[in-house]
């Protein structure tokens, strides 16, 4: 019996008995939506942790931190000197694998910002040489950067992020119009600085997307004369207001920056207990080579711990591990997530198996009578197995369409940061696990049918 | 050389420790072209007989060469193919497969012997045509008379042309006339030169067969019973020898 044949009377089959056949493909399409729009779901928040990661500087960046001498070391705490100055130039002329160096400082406590009548307190503040800009990926929308002259001459200039704005001068989402508050004035801690560059507003792609369509919406109900002015108490809904998406961006976008020499002379020197060599706080690093990371790292771990004469009052934070987890997070979350879909996967095929099982014990006589008129043992075992891979495959193409409606249905139900990326490769995946479990399913009732006996098949009644 | 040789062949089933002969030793020739009934009492073992014959079920002993072949050595696969090709065999309840209708029921042996579409469809129409069924080839068996099923059996068998056709009481079950109906086909393919063996309980119509072979007790009777085989009608076709 050719192939054309068998699916011919496969289908047939399947009409025949359509309530029955729907049922048996329902454990199919389950599997299969659930496969889809769980890959899905870890694809859409692999990007997410993705994005985060390199909005950060990826894995080429890692810094170097003060921290306290260990304790077999404490009878040495009067020599360490913590991240200095020194070291960074010493490491631009020492480690060929440091590819771009760049130093931080921090106040100790986080400075309050003031201006309009508002004040607004920020870790995120911070004195730095241009090139931080490259190394933490930031990029200015409007105005500029401070460049070397302002920091040889210590100008009381800063860039800040839309944060900082929103904070101080006003949310342009809030208030409908862009605010760009470039050549105003805030102070820090009390000294005046001028606001002389503002980066771009940092957010995940799909927050990006759901800010442009709420944007879309304000617009269109603004053209119907309804107005978006929301009256009465704001909820703030925990940490960080009205933020949305990762912490990773909403820190980035809550960043004052401040040439370095302005945060040493104008804001440290003159706090009372301000040290008297050019500390840092951290220092960013970027290295030349990804794949040489470990490298990078010894070398400039020798650098130091030569400066340092061997007092280790700094350390080193890679971003490995952050990058690792979202690696580990994203694997378990296929796995157990593919260990589900993969067991109502398989609850389909025993259903699949099942109803063959009947099925051929219904037709016992069509079998003899088949077989009497010559067709072989294989060609009834064909028969079968193309019989219920109709029925899976019909139940898979059914289960793709069935995903795209589940993903919509988790994406209502929770909304999430990461919005679930569907994939050819997870729908061909999982298309090709129902024709392989329709096969599967199929396999005993074929060889089943295939050995009955001719003579008993069609005494059979 | 025979087309069917039979030698020493016996059937035997095992029911609780009790030892059933359905076919006992039975030796026996059958030539191309031959036109011959089978007599015999209810459970005298004819339709075993038949079935071995037909390469449906295999002997527990004996040898039997169907066209030269071997047929108690071959493979399932190799009985299925002989089965298709060289054997058409028809039953007393039809066995038509109710859910394809005339047409599609006559196609069935050509589709296991790779025949295509169109020309399988000729074939079959012309099968129909012999049994005078051309106008009814869309129905399914369940709308169609016990005879007309029948004719649609007989028409199945043909369709792959093949040396042997076996009939088990193909008229068992219907009335007198459309059982007379049925008879003159199988006359008809005889006089055309088929080979035709076929079972009754009925004496008129093993009166018209040249040869006629009675069992009793899954053994072949040495003497044809005259009364049983028809032979004391006027009708009877009396063997030359
Ligand atoms: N599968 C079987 N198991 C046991 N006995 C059987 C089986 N098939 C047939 N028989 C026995 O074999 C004998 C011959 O049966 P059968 O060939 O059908 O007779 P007939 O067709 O002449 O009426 C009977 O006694 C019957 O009971
Ligand atoms: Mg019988």
């Amino acid at each position: 019996m050719g192939l054309w044949n068998a699916i011919t009377v496969g289908f047939k089959e399947i009409w025949a008995h359509k309530f029955r056949s729907l049922l048996t493909m329902l454990g199919i399409i389950l599997g299969v939506s659930s496969l889809i729009a769980m890959s899905a779901l870890v694809e859409g928040m692999e990007k997410g942790s993705r994005e985060a990661l390199v909005a950060v500087g990826g894995l080429q960046k890692f810094r170097i931190e003060t921290q306290p001498v260990p304790v077999e070391q404490r009878h040495l705490r009067d020599f360490a000197t913590g991240v200095t100055l020194g070291d960074v130039y010493a490491i631009q002329n020492n480690a060929p694998e440091a590819l771009k160096v760049s130093p931080e400082m921090r106040l100790e406590m986080s400075p309050t910002l003031a201006a309009n009548g508002k004040t607004f307190r920020t870790w995120s503040t911070a004195g730095v040489w241009p090139v931080q800009l490259e190394l933490m990926e930031h990029s200015i929308e409007h105005g500029r950067c401070f460049n070397e002259v302002d920091d040889e001459l210590a100008r009381s200039v800063c860039v800040i992020g839309t944060g900082i704005r929103d904070e101080l001068f006003g949310n342009p989402e809030e208030t409908g119009e862009e605010i760009i508050p470039i050549g105003q004035s805030l102070t820090i801690n009390g000294y005046p600085f001028t606001i002389i560059g503002m980066f771009e507003h940092y957010e995940s792609d799909q927050d990006r997307k759901v800010r442009l369509l709420r944007k879309a919406e304000d617009l269109a109900r603004k053209e119907k004369g309804l107005t978006n002015v929301v009256t009465g108490p704001k909820r703030m809904r925990g940490w960080g207001g009205n933020r949305r998406g990762g912490f990773a961006f909403w820190m980035k976008n809550n960043t004052v920056y401040m040439p370095l020499n302005t945060m040493w002379i104008k804001l440290m020197s003159g706090q009372t207990n301000a040290p008297s060599d050019q500390r840092l706080s951290e220092m960013e690093i970027k290295v030349r080579d990804v794949t040489k990371l470990d490298l990078a790292l010894s070398e400039i771990r020798n650098v130091m711990m030569v400066r340092h004469r061997g007092i280790e009052d700094f350390n080193f934070r890679t971003q490995e591990d952050w990058a690792e987890q979202i690696n580990t997070f994203i694997q378990n979350a296929r796995l157990s997530g593919g260990i589900i879909a993969g067991i109502s996967l398989l609850v389909g095929g025993i259903g699949i198996m099942n109803i063959m099982l009947a099925s051929i014990s219904e037709r016992i006589r069509e079998i003899g009578i088949r077989k009497a008129v010559g067709a072989g043992a294989f060609d009834i075992f064909i028969q079968i197995v193309v019989e219920s891979t109709v029925i899976a495959i019909t139940g898979g193409l059914a289960g793709l369409v069935a995903s795209y409606g589940l993903i919509q249905l988790i994406v209502a139900l929770t909304p999430t940061d990461n919005a679930p990326i569907l994939t050819i490769g997870a729908m061909a995946m999982a298309f090709g696990a129902s024709a392989l479990i329709g096969v599967l399913a199929g396999l005993f009732p074929a060889l089943k049918a295939a050995r009955m006996n001719v003579i008993q098949s069609l005494r059979y009644d | 050389m025979a087309l069917l040789e039979l030698r020493n062949v016996s059937k035997i089933y095992h029911l609780g420790g009790e030892e059933i002969r359905a076919l006992d030793d039975v030796t026996l020739d059958i030539d191309a072209g031959e036109f011959c009934s089978i007599i015999g009492p209810s459970g005298s073992g004819k339709s075993t007989l038949m079935h071995i014959l037909g390469c449906l079920d295999s002997p527990s002993l004996g040898t039997i060469k169907l066209d030269g072949v071997e047929i108690q050595k071959a493979s399932t696969g190799e009985l299925a193919h002989i089965r298709n090709r060289k054997i058409g065999f028809v039953f007393q309840f039809f066995n038509l497969l109710p859910k394809l209708n005339v047409v599609q029921n006559v196609e069935l042996p050509m589709i296991y012997s790779g025949v295509s579409g169109k020309e399988r469809r000729e074939r079959a129409l012309r099968a129909l045509e012999m049994v005078e069924l051309g106008n009814r080839l869309k129905n399914r068996p369940s709308q169609l008379s016990g005879g007309q099923q029948q004719r649609v059996a007989i028409a199945r068998a043909l369709v792959n042309d093949p040396k042997i056709i076996f009939a088990d009481e193909p008229t068992g079950n219907l009335d007198t006339h459309t059982g007379e109906i049925i008879l003159e086909l199988f006359r008809n393919l005889s006089r055309e030169g088929r080979t035709v063996m076929l079972v009754t309980h009925n004496p008129e119509i093993a009166a018209v067969t040249p040869r006629r072979i009675e069992i009793r007790n899954g053994k072949i009777a040495d003497k044809v019973d005259t009364r049983l085989a028809g032979l004391d009608r006027k009708s009877a076709v009396v063997p030359a020898h």
